[in-house]
């Protein structure tokens, strides 16, 4: 007899963030359109395959009004993931979700970029450049300090002192003495890299990849020098 | 207006004690209000150096208890009348020192004296963040040699972060003080040169105080170097030292024991 207890899989959830472009429609919405089909004869491609969001904060939409610019972008094959900047009370079946908690994030410019095309000739604001993710620290990060900055680049203008740590997501900049750790790329970013003005280190490491102060060559300590990921070896090399 | 002075090191034995008697008696010197406190509770060393250990009776706890009042445990200096301590508790530890009593004794210090010192215990513990936490102005004592020096590094980022001032989003004046420096140790590479320190550190400079037999001397007969012998080589250093803690501008002077300073010292012993 076999057994009636099915092994059920366990359901797992795991958060997950995925970058997408925002595209905000400005008012009037039919001047919009024109111009972004006069960008998009520039470069045919540019929406292909990207997430892309709707930010609708310029613009005050009716549920029907939202719902015909979605099916108008799709016939330019722009496919809307979600929206953003409307009321959750507008929202009603069959349009995108709504999406909230969006920040700018600085990503390379994917190919046949349409930055490089002419303003259109309507006065529009430019629209809202993100902010880039960065921490500068003037004071020295003294022993004992932990620095962490998992969102981008760490800048420290003074020394990083022996038994301090420095752990940025992005790059690290020293314009000091490097004493103490540096670990960049901390979130998994495998180029990032770490630049000194004076390598003095206990510890190096770019995205989980380190050496010690032991493996650091004898020839490059006291000198400025860059550290960067090559494969799973770390690479230190000295800059002047 | 009444200073809060903190005079620390995060490492034991690099002379916080001698410095704080040394820098309290030479502030007194001129009339001016000095109270040094101890704050190393259970391990006191302060009364020792300053000669008072037999005129002990009420101590920092007990005011914080309510024991006693300030005034009964103050103890004047017998050498100068400006000058007084405020002893530590022997008999406890630090777990007796309270926020709330160390503020209140301060508090109250301020009204009376110009100068409050306070000899903060080695380690970054209880009585050394209480010693700091009221602080207007700190001395890191630190000796040439890479231990000590990375300890200071830990305590100028404390100052930096634990203590009223820095909390209210103000500043901890920071002054480094280095000690039992050997200039001809440091020539020969068994110590850490000046400007490496002050390189690692980054602190403005207060005093270099030369490695010298006439600061055991003074600890070991109970009186801070600046009046045991004020005319040697540390003294002065320290008389200088509180010169520029009193906002006079001194000239610094790397101590060289050069074969005329030497001669010159032996010749004020035979006078």
């Amino acid at each position: 007899m076999s057994s009636l207890v099915r092994q059920r899989h366990s359901l797992m959830f795991r958060p997950r963030s995925y970058m997408a472009f925002a595209i905000a429609p400005q008012p009037p919405i039919v001047g919009w359109l024109s111009d972004l089909d006069a960008s998009l004869e520039r470069s045919e491609a540019f929406f292909a395959g990207q997430h892309v969001a709707l930010d609708l904060s310029a613009v005050n939409l009716s549920p029907t009004a939202i719902g015909q610019l979605v099916a108008n972008l799709e016939e330019r094959n722009i496919r809307v993931l979600g929206i953003e900047g409307v009321d959750p009370a507008k929202w009603q079946a069959g349009l995108p979700p709504v999406l909230r908690g969006g920040r700018g994030t600085r990503a390379s410019e994917p190919p046949g970029s349409i930055a490089a095309a002419p303003a259109p000739a309507s006065g529009r604001p430019p629209s809202q450049s993100p902010q880039p993710a960065s921490l500068m620290i003037e004071d020295p990060v003294r022993s004992g300090q932990s620095v962490i900055f998992t969102e981008g680049d760490v800048t420290v203008l003074g020394s990083v002192g022996s038994g301090a740590e420095i752990v940025a997501g992005g790059s690290i900049h020293v314009y000091g003495t490097l004493r103490g750790r540096a670990l960049a790329g901390a979130t998994g970013n495998a180029r990032a890299r770490i630049f000194c003005h004076r390598v003095e280190a206990e510890l190096l490491a770019i995205n989980s990849y380190y050496r010690t102060a032991d493996d650091i060559e004898e020839s490059l300590r006291c000198r400025p020098a860059q550290a960067w990921l090559e494969g799973h070896t770390l690479q230190i090399s000295a800059m002047n | 207006m009444a200073k809060v002075l903190v005079v620390t090191s995060g490492k034991g034995g690099v002379g916080k004690t001698t410095s704080t008697a040394a820098l309290g008696a030479a502030l007194a010197h001129d009339g001016t209000k000095v109270v040094v406190i101890d704050f190393d509770v259970g391990l006191r060393n302060l009364d020792l150096v300053m000669g008072a250990e037999r005129r002990v009776v009420f101590d920092l706890i007990n005011v914080i208890n309510g024991v006693a009042k300030l005034s009964q445990a103050l103890i004047r200096d017998k050498r100068l009348e400006s000058l007084h301590l405020l002893p530590a508790s022997q008999t406890r530890d630090k777990d007796a020192l309270t926020e709330d009593g160390v503020a209140k004794v301060i508090d109250e210090l301020r009204t009376k004296f110009d100068w409050i010192i306070c000899d903060s215990p080695a380690g970054i513990e209880r009585g050394a963040t209480l010693a700091m936490r009221y602080a207007d102005a700190a001395i890191i004592v630190t000796n040439p040699e890479v231990s000590s020096v990375r300890d200071s590094d830990r305590i100028i980022g404390l100052l930096d972060s634990k203590t009223v001032r820095a909390e209210r989003g103000e500043r901890v004046d920071k002054h480094l003080l280095i000690t039992r420096y050997s200039s001809s140790r440091a020539a020969r590479g068994e110590m850490l040169s000046i400007d490496d320190v002050l390189e690692i550190l980054s602190t403005p400079l207060l005093g270099i105080i030369p490695e010298s037999q006439e600061v055991l001397c003074a600890s070991n007969v109970g009186s801070p170097v600046t009046l045991n012998n004020p005319l040697s080589a540390p003294a002065r250093a320290y008389f200088d030292a509180a010169r520029r803690l009193k906002g006079e501008q001194v000239s610094m002077l790397v101590p060289s024991e050069t074969r005329g300073i030497f001669n010159r010292l032996f010749a004020r012993k035979a006078a």
